[in-house]
């Protein structure tokens, strides 16, 4: 019924239909659906190689899906197809991402960083290099601002100090800061974290669960992929689980701790299909 | 290393210089006074160049064993003492290059070694958008100094237009060349890129050697039009009409010289200005990502695409005023001019000069072409002091000559970027 469908449709950020990745002969996402809620943090959790990082690749427009949909709901807004769009129309669409292996610029300024991030707005305030070559925008004054923003995500990810800091001299934990800072810094509405807490100690994932809490206070939705169960259950609203490709579970933490499935997805213990094969 | 591993180092390394040495110049083959060939053999030679490997591979290990490995990461001092050179060289570069035409003692041949050094300047600061700061390696850079000077070339003796109509449109034409050349290798990265720009490079070449009934094939193009002052030519007869009649001077030939080396310098100026102040905005911040990594910029909302094809375009455009200009002051060219060796020297020139750094480029260019002109009288041998001296600045500052990253943008104080940490690019 369609009143039923309504809350259920505005409260969508994220959708995910059917979505089918192959590579060759291998199905690495086989028709997985599922919906991440807006102001939620979404965990997409799985054994080694469930196909997480493809979906995650497939959300962010680095892989293109061999089926299904990938839809992006804005308010205000017709849902986007982001299946269809080319990889950097993906972010401007308002889907930021951090990667496994972190991918700064690390010759670049942590502050340059953060501009770079801003690179769309500053080029349509530069009119396109040219306005602002010739010194005839009102260039100054969104670079004045893009400065302040990176300066609030900078004060907020407590990298202030390293401003003016080559990215790749930077600690590892501040380096995983500066990523999210600068997924952030392209203001988007759902902001995709693949394995934050990759590597950091037990101080640094507190801190960094921290963010990602007031991150989801601020209005951005949270898709994250973690292997760090203690950060999942404590910070996510709803953790989906997949295992070979395969969605098994898709609930709140506590109900997908207790599940079965998950259970024995995770422990390795043979399913009954398996061993029947 | 002590004296004993270092007698057996230098002993191994004579061995392998005797197995080379042996045949290549222990065995000769001459032509006896009958007419039949003999094998005459030079045993001296040989233990003369092995002895010289022994004795130099010996002393080797002996020094850097006393010295000891020393990390090559971090600044050294020379990069101090480097940096705070640079700040007075630039001004200092830029006074000279202004006042040169008036030094007493500054005579034609100087100044046409000025305006030679400065169009390689010019093309280094070009290219640097392209290599230096997008990170695309291109072989073939001479392909738009080409087309720029032919563009020039063509238009002014076909349709009678000045200098100052065809050299915009050398320029446009140039950046319209290097689209359609971005348009293929937009997917290529490193060894592939290279050839493929290579490739292009060449391809422009021969067009302009086959393509006779346009190009005047290998006969080129001769009676190019001379660039006049603003409509006034410089000419000897004093006329009113001409440079030398209208502000009332002795005609002399020296006056052109010394136009064409202030337009080089106002060309090679306006080059560096357009980088420099492109460097701090969107666009060339784009390049730099780009060049350090193109996946997240990809993530970013980059578009990836036309960053690369603007950096394609705008190297080219520059290249073209340059081709436009080299084709006024010759008033004679011929695909001869355009050769592989010219874009290599010129990558060499961005490279020794340090990878996006526009003092460095422009030093690099002094010395390169500078010195080659210099070294004249050493004739054949001044390839050789060259070549070596390039070995020694690629081993002494492998990362250029400034090789540092100087920040675009900074909250406090901008501190340069040890080379080691900013990537060179993938192509």
């Amino acid at each position: 019924m369609r009143t039923d469908d309504r809350p259920e449709r505005r409260d969508m950020i994220l959708e995910v239909a059917g979505l089918t990745m192959r590579f060759g002969g291998l199905t690495a996402v086989d028709a997985v659906s599922f919906v991440a809620h807006r102001g939620d943090i979404t965990a997409l959790i799985g054994p080694n190689g469930a196909g997480k990082t493809t979906v995650f690749n497939c959300i962010t427009g680095f892989y293109r899906p061999s089926d299904g949909a990938i839809r992006l709901h804005v308010p205000g807004a017709l849902p986007v197809e982001l299946h269809a769009l080319a990889g950097h129309e993906i972010a401007r669409a308002g889907v930021a991402r951090s990667f496994q292996n972190i991918r700064l610029f690390p010759g670049m300024t942590a502050l340059e960083n953060l501009l770079i991030a801003q690179h769309n707005t500053l080029m349509a305030a530069s009119g396109w290099g040219i306005g602002a070559v010739l010194g005839l925008s009102r260039y100054p004054r969104a670079e004045r601002e893009a400065i302040e923003k990176a300066r609030r995500w900078l004060d907020a990810t407590r990298l202030i100090e390293r401003a003016d800091d080559p990215a790749g001299a930077l600690p590892y934990g501040a380096q995983r800061r500066l990523e999210i800072a600068r997924a952030m810094c392209t203001d988007p509405s759902l902001l995709c974290l693949d394995e934050p807490a990759a590597g950091l100690n037990p101080r640094e994932s507190d801190e960094l669960a921290q963010l990602l809490l007031s991150i989801r206070a601020s209005g951005t939705s949270i898709l994250l992929i973690e292997h760090d169960m203690g950060v999942v259950m404590r910070i996510s609203d709803k953790v989906v689980v997949l295992d070979h490709g395969k969605l098994i579970a898709a609930d709140a933490p506590a109900a997908v701790r207790a599940d079965p499935r998950v259970i024995a997805a995770y422990l390795g213990q043979d399913e009954p299909e398996d061993t029947a094969a | 290393m002590n004296p004993a591993a270092a007698l057996r180092d230098a002993g191994l390394a004579a061995l392998v210089a005797f197995g080379l040495f042996a045949p290549l110049v222990g065995l000769r083959t001459d032509v006896s006074p009958t007419g039949g060939l003999f094998l005459r053999t030079r045993w001296t030679d040989v233990a003369i160049l092995c002895g010289l490997v022994f004795a130099g591979r010996f002393l080797l290990s002996l020094w850097t064993g006393r010295r000891g490995l020393r990390p090559t990461a971090g600044p050294t001092p020379w990069t101090a003492r480097l940096e705070r050179l640079s700040t007075f060289v630039a001004p200092a570069l830029l006074g000279l290059a202004l006042v040169l035409p008036f030094i007493p003692g500054v005579e034609r041949y100087e100044l046409d070694i000025g305006i030679l050094v400065l169009t390689y300047v010019m093309l280094g600061w070009g290219l640097n958008i392209v290599v230096g700061l997008a990170g695309l390696l291109d072989l073939g850079y001479v392909a738009f100094y080409a087309i720029g000077a032919y563009a020039y070339a063509l238009l002014a003796t076909t349709f009678g237009l000045s200098f100052w109509v065809c050299l915009p449109l050398a320029g446009i034409l140039a950046a319209f060349w290097g689209v359609l050349l971005g348009f293929p290798v937009l997917r290529l990265r490193g060894d592939y890129l290279a050839i493929v720009t290579l490739a292009f490079g060449e391809i422009i070449r021969v067009v302009l050697i086959n393509w006779t009934s346009l190009t005047g094939g290998p006969n080129g193009i001769s009676g190019i039009p001379r660039p006049s002052f603003f409509g006034l030519p410089f000419d000897a007869s004093g006329d009113p009409g001409t440079f030398a009649g209208f502000f009332g001077l002795e005609p002399s030939p020296w006056h052109r010289v010394v136009f064409l080396y202030y337009l080089i310098l106002a060309l090679a100026l306006l080059t560096n200005w357009v980088t420099i102040r492109l460097r701090r905005q969107p666009l060339g911040r784009a390049w730099e990502a780009l060049r350090e990594d193109e996946i997240a910029c990809r993530a970013l909302g980059i578009n990836v695409t036309t960053t690369k094809l603007s950096a394609f375009a705008l190297g080219a455009m520059f290249g073209g005023f340059a081709g436009a200009f080299f084709a006024t002051r010759q008033a004679f060219i011929s695909p001869e001019s355009f050769t592989f060796i010219e874009s290599a020297i010129i990558l060499a020139i961005v490279v020794l000069g340090g990878l996006g750094s526009q003092v460095g480029v422009a030093i690099a260019a002094l010395v390169m072409i500078g010195g080659f002109e210099l070294f004249r009288n050493l004739e054949e041998w001044r390839m050789l002091v060259f070549g070596a001296a390039m070995v020694v600045i690629m081993v002494l500052r492998p990362r250029g000559l400034v090789g540092t990253r100087t920040p675009t943008v900074a909250l406090g104080q901008k501190r340069a970027i040890s080379g080691d940490l900013v990537s060179e690019g993938h192509g």
